[in-house]
């Protein structure tokens, strides 16, 4: 395939003045769109699109090295194939990670977007009391603004029985603490600080949308007969289900990518592995074991299932989510 | 159809151009350095006022200038210079090294050979750390900076109320380790810290194990060997008992538990003071130092844990002077009495008994402080590192994480497996010739 130049070469332009003229304004007007876009094309594929078939490009590459490694030179990169994917899929580590996060999903994300739900309809409900209303909404999503590692470091502190205040609490009361920290509760202690800092942000989305929902809805309801209990179950959970699906696809997508907050506790405790999620086996093998090629492999995979996961969530609720819009 | 594509095409061009612009690095002639010429060099390092060691340097030596920058520790340095090895700019001069990250960077052709000019400090140091930067070979790598000898810490007010003595041997400490506890169930000897690996690979140091080695043109790994599984299966057995800690070390946790006296003791390294200061303050006065519990108490051995040495990188553009410099820090007198007096790092070398005469400051009353870490210092054992040493870390720190959490010896001495599994199958991949 052989491109052409926008403009006629110069030769030609000479030969044909009119023709040409006309032709360079004909390219200049369809260039201007062009021109808008350049900054966010520029943009993009500096910084997206250039990363991400970079990363395509090592997740094929691996190094290879001769003899002992040692003097310079010895090592040279060459291609892979998919052996970097097969190495990552097959490794006895990447299946139970994914099984973690699918049961780390389980429990973030129905109890954050509930919370969220609840807290948003209280909050909407409560319309006669502004200040409250907007104290306990600033309350609420003020957690979201603690940047992650901050949270789990806080929490962290929480967990550890010597350090913890709860434990002084429980022990006064004659209780013995739960070791938040081993083996049969740390999922739920990550997970505690992933919903602790993402319910604020939530609540938000699902209250700023029952804010744009005409009072006149509820008082004909009213009218009708219907209790509060009613009007939410009825009328504002359809009517915010929009922001339920967008929600509930961020949480998702956050599922996918959880790092910060199991990499944070992870020095506390002997129960988060390197490989404790998918994201941190790639950052072991990228950072720690130097092997920046399977992590490329196993960051596509990881990009390739939160799209297909999103994608198909949104597919498959699409019609019903959206159909007051159509 | 061309015509819609073209100011794409144009745009990405552009772009590329804007790029490959940015990227394309200023060669600067090859360093042919008079001895008048002024150089001026960038030193990596994460040693506490080390910008102050230099100091000394620089103002003797007008030429050539070194600039310390200062590094978060170990690891990440090591992330930062590959990564800029790997982009071709952006290393230091001079690097600080630990000891078991220096086959690695020398295997991504990270570090010079400046045997010319430092070879000859090969007597002024033990044989064990300058085989950790010689890699055996006749090639040079740095020159050792600090050790990490392995030594006893105790709390002898605890020890003295349960009519104990430092432990001699390994059977000792294992007693101690029951009689404290039972005397008081809050107390232990100490902890296994499955985060450390650093500590449990100088444990098994000591115990005779050497876990890489160069045979010919291949290397051997010999992490699940006789010597290791003997350390694995002590640990396991006190961890299994309940007489020793199973959480790891340099936790906000642990750092409560030395302070409030329920940990009384610490196997670690002779930088342990500084720690120690920072961690258990409340105590200060109560500890002794010691020389490690042994498996033989007739011939005395250690390990390490901890220590580098100072490297030449390769993107130097002036690794004579350099090299002069990496010299003088680690082998001058005056250097090495800064670095122990003011960097707070046990030298490397040889004859510093005359340099180290007060005990650190958390151990003031101890007058043979330095008298026990140099007899340690001695008796370390040689140890050869692999160029993936950290994925033997990462390995050991998963597995014995699930085998310190599961408290049973027999998961201990099992996860040796996995550890030396890991480490071989990650040279094989890589293309390494492994022998066994």
């Amino acid at each position: 395939m052989s491109l052409t130049t926008p403009a006629p070469s110069p030769t030609i332009a000479a030969a044909r003045p009119a023709a040409a003229k006309k032709a360079r304004q004909a390219s200049r007007r369809a260039g201007v769109p062009y021109a808008f876009l350049a900054p966010g094309l520029l943009l993009f594929t500096l910084f997206l699109a250039a990363p991400i078939v970079y990363a395509g490009y090592l997740s094929l590459r691996k190094v290879k090295v001769s003899g002992l490694g040692l003097g310079a030179k010895s090592r040279t990169e060459v291609w892979a194939g998919f052996s970097n994917y097969v190495r990552s899929m097959t490794d006895p580590e990447f299946l139970p990670s994914v099984y973690r996060i699918l049961g780390y999903g389980l429990i973030v994300v129905p109890t954050m977007l509930g919370l969220a739900l609840l807290m948003a309809l209280l909050l909407d409900a409560n319309r006669t009391r502004p200040w409250i209303g907007s104290f306990t909404r600033i309350a609420i999503f003020l957690p979201y603004a603690v940047p992650a590692v901050v949270a789990s470091l806080l929490w962290g502190f929480l967990y550890l029985p010597r350090v913890s205040p709860i434990t002084d609490v429980l022990e006064a009361f004659g209780l013995t603490a739960p070791e938040l920290l081993s083996s049969s509760w740390v999922l739920w202690a990550v997970a505690n600080v992933a919903i602790w800092g993402g319910t604020g942000f939530n609540m938000i989305v699902i209250y700023t949308a029952l804010k744009a929902v005409p009072t006149s809805l509820y008082e004909s309801a009213r009218i009708d007969g219907a209790s509060e209990l009613a009007i939410a179950w009825r009328i504002k959970i359809p009517i915010v289900m929009p922001s339920l699906v967008m929600t509930f696809v961020f949480s998702l997508i956050a599922t996918l990518q959880v790092f910060a907050e199991p990499m944070t506790l992870k020095p506390l405790s002997n129960t988060i592995s390197f490989t404790w999620t998918p994201l941190m086996k790639v950052y072991r093998d990228a950072f720690v074991r130097n092997d920046i090629y399977s992590a490329a492999a196993t960051s596509v995979v990881i990009a390739l299932a939160t799209f297909l996961l999103s994608f198909g969530f949104l597919k498959l609720v699409g019609r019903r989510a959206f159909n007051q819009e159509d | 159809m061309f015509k819609k594509i073209a100011p794409v095409l144009a745009t990405l061009t552009a772009a590329a151009l804007f790029t490959s612009a940015c990227s394309s690095s200023d060669d600067k002639a090859d360093d042919s350095a008079t001895s008048n010429e002024k150089v001026a060099l960038t030193y990596w390092s994460w040693a506490p006022n080390m910008d102050k060691v230099v100091e000394g340097w620089n103002s003797t030596h007008p030429n050539i200038q070194v600039t310390v920058n200062k590094q978060d520790g170990g690891d990440p340095a090591v992330t930062k210079l590959l990564t800029a090895i790997k982009a071709g700019s952006g290393a230091p001069d001079v690097m600080q090294a630990e000891y078991q990250k220096i086959p690695t960077l020398v295997s991504a052709d990270a570090l010079a050979d400046i045997a010319k000019e430092a070879g000859s400090l090969k007597d002024k140091f033990p044989a064990a750390a300058w085989n950790s930067v010689t890699l055996g070979s006749d090639a040079v790598y740095g020159v050792p900076q600090d050790s990490g000898p392995l030594m006893f810490f105790y709390r002898s007010d605890v020890f003295d109320k349960n009519g104990l003595a430092a432990p001699k041997t390994w059977d000792d400490y294992a007693a101690a380790a029951e009689k404290i506890h039972k005397a008081n169930p809050k107390q232990y000897i100490g902890t296994f810290s499955a985060s450390d690996a650093g500590l449990f690979t100088g444990l098994a140091q000591q115990a005779g194990a050497s876990w890489w080695g160069v045979n010919g043109d291949s290397w051997t790994v010999n992490i699940n060997e006789p010597a290791t599984q003997k350390v694995a299966a002590y640990w396991g057995g006190l961890v299994e008992k309940g007489v020793v800690d199973n959480k790891p070390m340099y936790t906000p946790e642990w750092n409560a538990a030395l302070n409030d006296g329920s940990q009384v003791g610490w196997v670690s390294a002779v930088w342990a003071p500084g720690v120690l200061e920072g961690s258990a303050k409340d105590t200060k006065g109560k500890w002794k130092a010691a020389t490690m519990p042994q498996w033989d108490a007739a011939s005395p051995a250690t390990g390490n844990w901890g220590g580098s040495a100072t490297s030449v990188t390769t993107q130097s553009k002036h690794p004579k002077q350099a090299a002069e410099f990496v010299a003088w820090l680690n082998s001058d007198p005056a250097a090495l009495k800064l670095l122990a007096g003011t960097a707070n790092v046990y030298p490397a070398a040889n004859d510093t008994t005359t340099i180290l005469t007060t005990p650190p400051a958390f151990f003031a009353d101890q007058a043979d402080f330095y008298t026990i870490a140099a007899d340690a210092a001695k008796a370390t054992k040689p140890f050869t590192y692999g160029p993936n040493v950290n994925v033997a870390y990462s390995a050991f720190n998963d597995a014995f994480g699930k085998a310190a959490e599961s408290k049973k010896a027999a998961a201990f001495t099992e996860s040796l497996a996995t550890v030396q599994k890991a480490t071989v199958d990650d040279m094989k991949n890589s293309g390494f010739t492994v022998a066994g």
